[in-house]
């Protein structure tokens, strides 16, 4: 058998007269965690809607758990969990309600041995009878987690999970994650939270509907091509608009009480730095943080077009 | 200043959102004109050119006198000569006639002798706004028709009471009850209003609430899930049916003179025809409420235009056409056929193909468009 999840060439989405996704090839192997990365709009969703089948492409091609994704859609549902970007289970129905319609649908065998087992993992037996509706944030979270994957799917799709959740419930969240994918769970997961894609195996990063750059994190900041200084002493802040000014600058964050620098050309930033004006600030190099990347691959794929790839 | 100033933010704001909701906009400029279109030229309570038949059993200078008196009135309009009286009952039960204006043999010798014969007109009377206006007008047609023709030794016929002897049974609602018309009716318009509406709600409600790309990322076909949930619908519809057939019977008293399991069977096909139509719209309508506008913008002309309201007979042709097309129609035809005229499937079949039709092609465009709504 292949150890192969998800393997797609040529991803094109079109709405109308606008491209939403552009070409994306991707080769996740089983078990693995995938973080889905990039600005809003840039893609994320409607990658993760081709790749289970609710979208058909406008062209490309590819599979998904050996499954041809236009023609086998069927049973890449069968096999896989997509939990939405906003909770989508049912508010006038109570927990146990939702998680029992989810195992009829799927039509599970000891279902109801199941729904007990997934409520009693996620912390919510004594309240398996209130409505769905009237839960927090976080719990309907966790519901919808354990909802999808109620029926141990092969792949999971985690469109945003974690937006507006806290960081004890984020935390725990992710734990989960990394247990399904140690028992061999191939999860694919978008967001907007930097430490999470640091959670990662690998990250993807779009922008524009067109894959900007894969790989690891660190790999990710490599191919950036970006270094970072961390600048600090007395009023650091008041350097902070003429260092913005600079051409070799592409970008100035403060952090705590220090400035955070990043651009390409390590030896122009440091002549510029050696000028007698900064003499009182104390010059460090860092190893850039994933934020800096993403930025500036952000605005060097706006910048360029598509010739960035 | 202050206070002008925040006025007028919020009247932009109104402004720019009644742009923006078509559906809405629609609906302020579509319904008056509609309104207006209906109840001016659509709608007519004195109608006139209800189709008849003739059933002679003789054909003298003083029937065919009769004859066209009747259709000079314009209240008539003889589509049919029949050769018995059978066939007459039969496009009666059908609904295709209002009246039946029968002469016997014998007729006009009776006539000229001063035997006042008799002239029967059998009238369909289950809808008495159809029928009075003609009735009444029917023994001043007759009389003035024979005033011409019965001059000189044959003028004393002309006597206060008349010539002839003007019988009419009204059938199937001898006494002239609305109730007896508008209860059977009521049935139709009411799973109309509900069927189209619930389903169109429930399903945009799902497509707002996001739940329904959660069904679709589950291994369903749109087929069962249409089907899923078009079924507790139908549950709904029958129960309502039989509310109002037993509140019919028992506090209206209206009569069911024909069979329940063919009336049971319109029900079921006229609800399914409403679901479809209903999914339909849940397909086109973005928010709950652009489907109940949806659904209102359906019904107003389902309940004028249907026969519902107003004669069905008195409406122009255009407004004929367009009612052909609403399923409430050809229900209410069912409805009361079977109810009040004990009309059987042969009378009815093709009110029965007409919904089954509709109830085809609403499915498949639900179908096609529900599934073009995940792409």
């Amino acid at each position: 058998m292949s150890d192969v999840a998800i393997e797609v060439e040529g991803l094109v989405k079109k709405f109308g007269k606008k491209t939403v996704v552009n070409g994306i090839d991707l080769n996740i192997k089983k078990g693995q965690v995938w973080g889905f990365l990039g600005p809003n709009g840039s893609g994320k969703t409607t990658t993760i809607r081709m790749i289970c089948g609710l979208l058909t492409p406008t062209s490309g091609k590819g599979s998904c758990l050996g499954y041809d994704i236009i023609r086998e859609s069927k049973f890449i549902k069968q096999e896989t969990g997509y939990m939405t970007q906003h909770f989508s289970f049912w508010e006038d129905l109570t927990i146990k309600e939702n998680l029992q319609f989810v195992a009829r649908m799927y039509n599970l065998t000891k279902s109801d041995e199941k729904v007990v087992n997934a409520l009693a993992e996620i912390g919510l037996q004594q309240r398996q009878d209130q409505l769905a509706g009237n839960l927090s944030g976080g719990w309907k979270q966790r519901l919808a987690l354990a909802a999808v994957t109620l029926h141990q799917p092969k792949l999971l799709l985690l469109d945003e999970p974690t937006a507006g959740v806290d960081p004890q419930a984020r935390r725990e969240f992710w734990a989960h994650i990394h247990k399904l994918s140690q028992q061999g769970v191939t999860v694919l997961v978008s967001t907007h939270y930097m430490d999470e894609a640091q959670r990662c195996d690998q990250i993807v990063y779009l922008a524009n509907g067109q894959l900007i750059t894969t790989g690891t994190v660190a790999q990710v900041i490599q191919h950036s091509g970006l270094v970072s200084f961390r600048l600090t002493g007395h009023n650091i802040r008041q350097y902070s608009e003429e260092l913005q000014k600079m051409k070799c600058i592409q970008g100035v964050a403060f952090y705590g009480g220090s400035l955070h620098i990043v651009g390409k050309d390590k030896s122009e930033i440091e002549a510029n730095l050696a000028s007698s004006r900064f003499n009182q600030v104390s010059v460090e190099a860092v190893v850039p943080e994933l934020e800096e990347a993403f930025i500036a691959l952000t605005q060097q794929a706006k910048s360029s077009g598509s010739e960035y790839q | 200043m202050n206070r002008l100033s925040r006025l007028w933010a919020i009247l932009i704001k109104e402004f720019i959102q009644m742009r923006r909701d078509r559906m809405t906009f629609a609906m302020m400029l579509g319904i008056p004109i509609i309104q207006l279109i209906l109840f001016g030229f659509a709608i007519n309570n004195d109608p006139k050119q209800l189709p008849a038949a003739i059933y002679a059993e003789e054909d003298t200078h003083f029937t065919r006198a009769i004859l066209s008196g009747f259709a000079a009135s314009r209240y008539f309009n003889f589509e049919h000569v029949v050769k018995d009286l059978d066939q007459a009952q039969t496009l009666m039960k059908k609904g295709e006639i209002a009246f039946i204006v029968t002469i016997q043999a014998g007729f006009s010798r009776d006539l000229v002798n001063g035997l006042k014969p008799q002239l029967l007109i059998i009238a369909d009377a289950s809808d008495p706004a159809v029928s009075s206006n003609a009735l009444g007008q029917a023994a001043n047609i007759v009389n003035n028709a024979l005033r011409h023709d019965l001059t000189g030794h044959l003028a004393n016929l002309q006597s206060k009471t008349g010539p002839v002897e003007l019988v009419i049974h009204r059938k199937f609602n001898p006494e002239n009850i609305t109730q007896y018309n508008i209860v059977p009716g009521l049935l139709g318009v009411i799973l109309t209003m509900t069927s189209v509406m619930i389903t169109a709600m429930a399903m945009t409600r799902e497509r707002e609430r996001g739940n329904l790309e959660n069904i679709l990322a589950m291994p369903a076909q749109p087929l069962e899930v249409m089907l899923g949930k078009i079924f507790p619908y139908v549950l709904v519809g029958a129960v309502q049916t039989l509310i109002i057939i037993l509140a019919a019977r028992y506090i209206f008293d209206v009569p069911f003179i024909g069979y329940v399991l063919l009336l049971l069977s319109g029900v079921i096909l006229f609800i399914i025809a409403n679901l479809c139509l209903g999914f339909t719209f849940s397909t086109i309508a973005k928010s709950q409420m652009q489907a109940m506008q949806l659904t209102f913008f359906f019904f107003l002309p389902s309940i004028l235009l249907s026969g519902f309201m107003f004669p069905f007979w008195g409406m122009p042709k255009w407004a004929q056409f367009i009612g052909e097309a609403l399923p409430l129609t050809h229900f209410l035809r069912i409805v009361r056929g079977v109810m009040l005229k004990g009309a059987n499937w042969q009378h009815l079949a093709t009110e029965f193909y007409a919904i089954l039709i509709f109830t085809l092609v609403m499915g498949l465009l639900a179908i096609l468009r529900y599934q073009r709504t995940l792409d």
